[in-house]
């Protein structure tokens, strides 16, 4: 059967960029502190009052999480493109899709979990209450991984153009925009007691979505880098 | 007819700055637009030429 | 049998540059023409015969060109999407060159719109920005315009240019309706019923028919240019193809 030669591929896939990550922690740990420097930074911007704090939290905490996802993008395929892994990837005999697959999810547990992870400890900082720093957190737990798929088509369309890392960006950022506004609305829906259950049904609506439709979206623009 | 002279035309019932600030924008845009092609394709034509030349130049 | 062979030819006849950049030439003129006609006809109806308006005076007059730039710059890109689906699917060089030659008009059209609603936006509403559904998706299409064309400049290759902006549109065009309806949703939870640029003024016939009209003139100068502008693109990429050279504008 196909399927489990598939699956320890992907597996493998896995276990080898988190080997990666592991020997080099900088590039995990300097988005890390970019999103808490981020996130610091607005209120220094705006002012200390905790009553505003409090209303720009879901907001300031989810655009930080989308800056911080950028920064990492560029790690996602270049290095394999740089040495000629991904070649090697695109001529296996397992499907380039399965791979992507393999490649978005250990992007995720590397960038995206630890904000999932990180966000409530600076949601304090804004005075969330612990209700909502739960929801805060199931927000993000769906949205990262839309956040890392969507950003996977953007690396394989940019991989090795110049100005790539800015160039992401652009591409990215207006497509992050409806898991921006059902994540922080999810925050601000519990807060204001109406509930997160919609913004939350329609975040996870999007992540099937993506989940399906991102891979093989970033193997096409995988082939034409590599052709 | 819905304007009574010039002026009340230029002044759009006090929008005036408002309605001709569009359609001058518009106006603009849509004129620019082809002219920019223009050269676009001038450009192109000399560069063109340019290469046909050289081409000639080494095949003699 | 003949006659079916024949129209199957003629359809992909045009489908090369070297076959399309004269069709496109003989083309563009009649276009420009018709954006013309309409232009003065939904000009004409939209400030002679358009009555005043009860609310908002002679200042709802823009919205003849507001809502036909919308429309052009959203048409637009799913005309940009098809080219680019023609792309991907049948990889042929002029599909490529068709959707870029698109965008940058596209995206003219989506800063026109915001220009126009901002300019409509401040005597009704007071500010020159409301974040209204409506005008931040035009702002967010834009951002996808210029993305494209950001992408496709940066890439040197034009054959990956042209497909990788390919991919991007397609995953564009998808998601502007998830954009919008976010975007919707956003909009009616924070601002409830209050500003909003979709209450437009209540439409007599001649002011339907004046947008309409405008929207033609739009539509038609949009082809007059695509037409110039993959006509230019062509002559850029075809350089070193041998038909260009017999070209009477080059050969002279």
């Amino acid at each position: 059967m196909k399927n489990p030669h598939w699956f320890a591929a992907l597996a493998g896939v896995v276990r080898r960029d988190i080997l990666l990550a592991a020997r080099r922690k900088s590039d995990v740990l300097t988005t890390l502190f970019f999103f808490v420097i981020v996130v610091s930074l607005f209120p220094l911007g705006i002012g200390p009052e905790m009553d505003m704090l409090r209303q720009i939290a879901p907001g300031v905490l989810w655009v930080a999480a989308l800056l911080a996802t950028m920064l990492s993008l560029n790690r996602l395929f270049a290095t394999d493109y740089a040495d000629g892994t991904l070649e090697q990837m695109g001529l296996s005999a397992v499907p380039l899709g399965v791979l992507v697959v393999g490649k978005v999810f250990a992007h995720w547990l590397l960038s995206g979990l630890p904000l999932v992870l990180l966000a409530p400890v600076l949601g304090l900082q804004f005075d969330l209450a612990p209700r909502a720093l739960v929801v805060l957190m199931a927000a993000l737990a769906i949205g990262t991984p839309v956040l890392s798929l969507i950003g996977a088509i953007g690396a394989a369309l940019t991989l090795g153009v110049r100005g790539g890392g800015v160039l992401v960006s652009l591409l990215v950022l207006p497509l992050y925009i409806p898991v921006l506004i059902f994540g922080a609305g999810a925050v601000e829906a519990d807060i204001s007691g109406l509930g997160p259950a919609a913004h939350l049904s329609l975040l996870a609506a999007i992540l099937a979505a993506t989940a399906f439709f991102g891979p093989w979206a970033t193997t096409v623009a995988l082939r034409i880098a590599l052709e | 007819m819905n304007w009574n002279s010039p002026a009340e035309f230029f002044a759009m019932g006090g929008y005036g700055l408002y309605v001709w600030g569009s359609y001058i924008a518009c106006a603009l845009f849509m004129a620019v637009e082809p002219l920019l092609l223009r050269q676009r394709r001038k450009n192109a034509l000399i560069e063109l030429k340019r290469e046909i030349a050289a081409r000639k130049d080494n095949e003699t | 049998m003949n006659g079916m062979d024949n129209r199957l030819i003629n359809w992909f006849h045009f489908s090369s540059p070297q076959t399309f950049y004269p069709l496109a030439g003989k083309l563009m003129p009649w276009f420009a023409v018709l954006a013309a006609l309409f232009g003065i006809a939904g000009l004409y109806l939209g400030f002679f015969v358009a009555p005043t308006d009860a609310q908002q005076g002679e200042g709802y007059r823009i919205i003849f060109v507001h809502v036909a730039a919308s429309w052009m710059s959203m048409f637009l890109y799913l005309v940009m999407a098809f080219w680019a689906a023609l792309c991907l699917g049948f990889n042929t060089r002029l599909s490529g060159m068709m959707a870029s030659a698109v965008a940058p008009t596209g995206a003219m059209f989506a800063f026109l719109s915001l220009w126009t609603g901002a300019l409509w936006g401040k005597p009704m509403w007071g500010t020159w920005w409301v974040w209204d559904a409506r005008l931040t998706s035009e702002l967010i299409l834009l951002f996808l315009y210029l993305g494209y064309i950001a992408l496709q400049s940066a890439i040197d290759d034009p054959r990956r240019a042209d497909k990788a902006g390919a991919v991007l549109a397609i995953v564009g065009v998808i998601n502007v309706p998830i954009i919008y309806f976010s975007v919707k949703w956003w909009n009616t939870l924070h601002q409830g019923a209050s500003v909003s640029l979709t209450k437009s003024p209540s439409m007599a016939q001649t002011m339907l028919w004046g947008m309409l009209l405008m929207a033609l003139c739009f539509w038609m100068y949009a082809i007059a240019v695509v037409l110039q502008r993959v006509r230019a693109i062509i002559l850029e990429r075809e350089r070193h193809a041998g038909w260009v050279e017999h070209l009477k504008e080059v050969a002279k």
